[in-house]
């Protein structure tokens, strides 16, 4: 009941009642005079202006206030991507200092809301997020100096550490709303979707070796113009990513704007808008020091590392935000607060599994805090997204080989095999086992394999049938009596062997062209067998059916390796008919021509004389 | 003030047009296509000499009703140039590989001298050789360069 008396007042305070709806302004006054009201202070305009902690969504998960929350909440949310549509309203807060006073503590909550309503408001208020979002870009640039005026003002009136965690908690909007919608504002500081990770200069590097071999050199404009267009972007945006990187404009790419150009490509791949200049942290001069020097960050966001892992509960956004204060209390340079505010942007992000967008900003993990500032950030940055841009990138460079053209057990014609070489090279060495039946009862055990196969699969059939028919028909005609033999050499140990084993049925049952052939190593893994448990049987201990297992597996092993050769000699021999009977054809419409073109002679003959005369 | 500033390709089609007062585009386009045919003209009379590195101040091309046009060429004949008041003048450029720059210039401003005009092209040029530079640009497209456009821009806004 307190609680809905202190809305009431919080509503009239913020301004709402006047301007009648909840507008981004009044919402920021309003969620700082929530956590004010949370925190136990009256709920006045004065007591947002003190250091606050965020205030604590947390209690809006119970069922209780649950209902009673969500109206209003969502109602703001509504509102919110109204509001942030109205560019007037950030102009409106940016006017005057009170406002700008007002701009940096109401900024802070903002990003509490944003996320941890969401939580358990997924849908709707992703949407809303999103707007707020780009509504928050619009105003990111006003607020950054709005910032940095409080922070001046601030410096002197309150406490050191009131406007610290405002600070940060701006920065930290300001890092969101940067890591959602980076766009070139005029900030002073470097986007951190612009600064290039460990891995992905490595990578760069990578890439750039492999078109320049000298790191030292340059990549011709051609080059890298078909390099980068394997990456599917658009011309124009390619052209303009070019003039981004490509700073003195020699046409060509050093490493540093080769690195820039990648960036830019990957980051455009992920969904960020490219920006309107080059980011200070693309800049060839930037990251010529940044390669000389890659370990300087790593002091540095080694002290914030130690005060990460303290935010290792992704759903308390408020420890989030005291470890933010933590942390901010070391940090000097702004820039490094971005950073962090990023990479707890990240947690947040990470925390909020409802927040949906982005660039696939993946779960910050422990690790990912523990380990360098810049890093873990950009790291799971670019663990997903930018791994996936990069391997999609990678995928044009080095295109995935393209599947053998194989194929594995069908009586198709495989010209490739039919081409090549080696192809008879292989036949003659298989040849010998077959021939040791004669051909003769083939026919009938063709047409009884023909009627086994159909028993037992149906399926496979129509790609064995035709084979056969082939076969069956090359016999019948006059030609070629290797390629019925081949043919029949093939199945005649099949049949034996099925007539011979009727116990394995299960393999034939895979698939009807590779029972010939596993049926032809039938007896001779018949004969291994036999011949090894007699040789075992003289050690009476030993059980006769691991020694066959054994035996079985290897000879399964290089039955499989012949099965494999028989395959390709079957395939071979099929292609051999084929072709036999084209040559035939042919044959014929050879003779048919000579024929005619003997036919014609005589006429032209006949007609000679005439024509002299 | 460069009221337009016009890119033209060899071929004499528009690589880039840009006018500041976007109603009278037309109108620039008109001029300066007309003005094309003054600078083959000037061209074709140079003959052999393409390689000079002077320019050529062509004067006025022909007296319109509102216009002036005079080309700038970079072959170093001197000419005279009769200024009208509140008209505007077009310059002419032509680069080695027949690319033409045509600036249209109001003069009821400050005169611009012959040196500022020179430089302005100069300016130009030199984008135009970025943009080129650029492997993802086919010569003959529409110049869609951003960089290009804010140099533009800014000659335009200076100008004026």
């Amino acid at each position: 009941m307190k609680k809905h008396y202190a809305k009431r007042e919080i509503t009239e305070l913020c301004g709402a009642k006047r301007v009648g709806y909840f507008g981004l302004t009044q919402f920021y006054v309003a969620l700082k005079l929530i956590a004010a009201a949370q925190s136990g202070l009256p709920v006045q305009v004065e007591s947002i202006k003190c250091e606050l902690p965020l205030p604590q969504f947390m209690a809006l998960k119970n069922d209780e206030i649950r209902y009673s929350n969500p109206t209003e909440l969502h109602g703001m949310k509504c509102q919110i991507p109204y509001v942030t549509m109205e560019k007037n309203s950030f102009k409106r807060v940016d006017d005057g200092e009170k406002q700008q006073e007002k701009m940096s503590p109401i900024m802070s909550p903002v990003s509490s809301p944003p996320s941890s309503p969401s939580s358990y408001q997924r849908v709707p208020l992703t949407y809303g997020y999103g707007k707020l979002r780009s509504g928050m870009d619009q105003m990111h640039a006003a607020p950054y100096e709005t910032r940095q005026h409080t922070l001046q003002q601030e410096g002197s009136t309150s406490g050191s550490h009131g406007p610290k965690p405002t600070r940060r908690q701006t920065s930290l909007i300001q890092s969101l709303s940067v890591e959602r919608e980076p766009q070139e504002s005029n900030s002073n500081y470097p986007d951190d979707p612009w600064r290039i990770t460990e891995e992905q200069r490595e990578y760069y590097i990578n890439q750039f070796k492999s078109l320049q071999p000298d790191l030292s050199s340059f990549i011709s404009g051609s080059l890298a113009k078909n390099f980068f267009t394997k990456s599917k972007l658009t011309i124009p945006e390619l052209s303009y990513i070019w003039e981004l990187s490509d700073v003195d404009c020699d046409g060509a790419l050093t490493l540093p704007e080769f690195c820039a150009a990648f960036h830019l490509i990957v980051a455009r791949k992920n969904g960020y808008p490219l920006p309107e200049s080059l980011p200070q942290t693309l800049q060839p001069d930037y990251l010529q020091t940044a390669f000389l020097k890659p370990k300087w960050d790593c002091a540095l966001f080694d002290s914030y590392s130690e005060s990460m892992p303290v935010n290792q509960q992704p759903r308390d956004l408020n420890r989030i935000e005291k470890s933010s204060i933590k942390e901010k209390t070391d940090l000097t340079a702004p820039a490094q607060d971005v950073n962090i505010d990023d990479k707890q942007a990240l947690k947040i992000s990470s925390v909020d599994e409802a927040m949906p967008k982005d660039l696939s900003v993946d779960t910050a993990t422990s690790k990912d805090l523990n380990t360098l500032k810049a890093r873990p950030r950009s790291r799971s940055y670019s663990n997903t997204s930018l791994e996936e841009a990069m391997k999609r990138v990678e995928e044009p460079p080095t295109p995935p080989p393209r599947p053998q053209k194989s194929h594995s057990r069908t009586s198709s014609l495989d010209l490739n095999k039919v081409f090549q070489p080696n192809a008879p090279a292989a036949k003659p060495g298989l040849l010998p086992p077959p021939p040791a039946l004669p051909p003769r009862p083939l026919m009938s055990q063709v047409l009884h394999h023909n009627t086994s196969n159909d028993s037992i699969s149906q399926t496979k059939l129509p790609g064995q049938l035709p084979g056969y028919g082939d076969f069956r028909l090359l016999e019948q005609t006059e030609q070629v009596s290797e390629i019925e033999l081949h043919p029949q050499l093939t199945r005649t140990p099949s049949q034996t062997e099925e007539s011979g084993s009727p116990v394995k049925k299960d393999l034939p049952h895979t698939q009807p062209p590779s029972k010939p052939i596993r049926r032809k190593f039938r007896p001779e893994n018949q004969v291994m067998e036999n011949q090894e448990p007699s040789s075992v049987s003289g050690t009476s201990s030993v059980p006769t059916v691991p020694t066959v297992k054994p035996h079985a597996s290897i000879q399964k092993q290089s039955s499989k390796q012949k099965k494999a050769i028989q395959t390709a000699i079957r395939k071979n021999k099929e292609a051999n008919a084929v072709l036999a009977r084209l040559n035939s054809e042919l044959q014929q419409q050879l003779k048919e021509v000579h024929q005619e073109r003997i036919a014609l002679e005589n006429q032209l003959e006949q007609l000679r004389p005439v024509t002299v005369l | 003030m460069a009221v337009c500033i016009a890119v033209i390709a060899k071929e004499n089609y528009p690589l880039y047009i840009r006018s500041i007062p976007a109603e009278q585009e037309l109108k620039f386009h008109y001029t300066v296509h007309t003005s094309l045919d003054v600078v083959d003209e000037k061209v074709s009379a140079m003959g052999k000499a393409l390689v000079d590195q002077r320019e050529l101040y062509l004067g006025l091309l022909y007296p319109t009703e509102d216009y002036k046009v005079s080309l700038l060429s970079r072959l170093g004949i001197p000419c005279v140039k009769s200024m009208f008041p509140n008209q505007l003048h077009r310059y002419g450029y032509v680069t080695n590989s027949k690319v033409k720059f045509v600036m249209v210039v109001d003069s009821s401003n400050t005169a611009l001298r012959d040196n500022e005009i020179r430089s302005m092209f100069r300016k130009l040029h030199n984008s135009y050789t970025d943009v080129m530079c650029n492997p993802f640009y086919n010569p003959g497209d529409r110049i869609h360069s951003r960089a290009f456009d804010n140099m533009v821009t800014s000659m335009m806004v200076q100008v004026c």
